[in-house]
């Protein structure tokens, strides 16, 4: 039963960034939503695979893939982003302030 | 198990969101992200078979898919950003 819920908490996190992949209006904007959002999602389905299996060798895989998603994700998105600002993609139209332009000179 | 199977149908119709946005999107960076989310997807998605199928070995195949998706996405930021690959 605790599996279940962790599995549709994760599934509708996963919606959530799905959607705001969809919806949004700019690059900086989609990566934000979606990758926090798809994230989170994720490491919940595994912590409910943990909890189906308990402390066998699915479990502890599922255990030892969490912090590898987490660090992954994380640093994969920064590092695009950048690689985004510098290949040259302007900010989208309601976007109203960019520090990191002035950092870059 | 019904309801395993209707988390994993819904967690494929995500996963062709994400394709939408890599053939739709307007410029590289757009398709690059879909690919990463699309990624991380495919994890959850071998979460939710390895429960069904009460088999851990699908679970390998979600780790590797994560540090195989990690280096991919780091080196076409790298080679967004105009640099070489051992700079």
């Amino acid at each position: 039963m605790l599996t279940l819920i962790l599995l549709c908490i994760g599934i509708l996190f996963n919606l959530f960034g799905c959607i705001g992949l969809i919806r949004l209006p700019d690059v900086y904007n989609r990566l934000q939503a979606a990758t926090k959002c798809v994230t989170l999602g994720t490491c919940s389905i595994l912590v409910g695979v943990l909890f189906h299996f308990g402390f066998n060798d699915a479990g502890v895989k599922a255990l030892i893939a969490i912090p590898i998603l987490f660090f992954a994700s994380t640093v994969s998105a920064h590092a695009l982003i950048r690689g985004a600002y510098h290949f040259g993609i302007k900010l989208g139209e309601k976007s109203i302030r960019d520090d990191y332009k002035d950092a870059v000179k | 198990m019904t309801y395993l199977n209707i988390l994993l149908y819904i967690q494929i119709a995500l996963s062709g969101i994400c394709l939408y946005r890599i053939i739709r999107g307007p410029t590289i960076p757009d398709r690059m992200v879909g690919i990463d989310i699309f990624g991380i997807l495919v994890v959850g998605i071998c979460a939710i078979i390895s429960i069904e199928t009460e088999k851990s070995f699908i679970l390998d195949i979600g780790i590797a898919w994560i540090i195989l998706s990690f280096i991919g996405t780091l080196t076409l930021a790298k080679y967004l950003s105009g640099k070489k690959l051992n700079e």
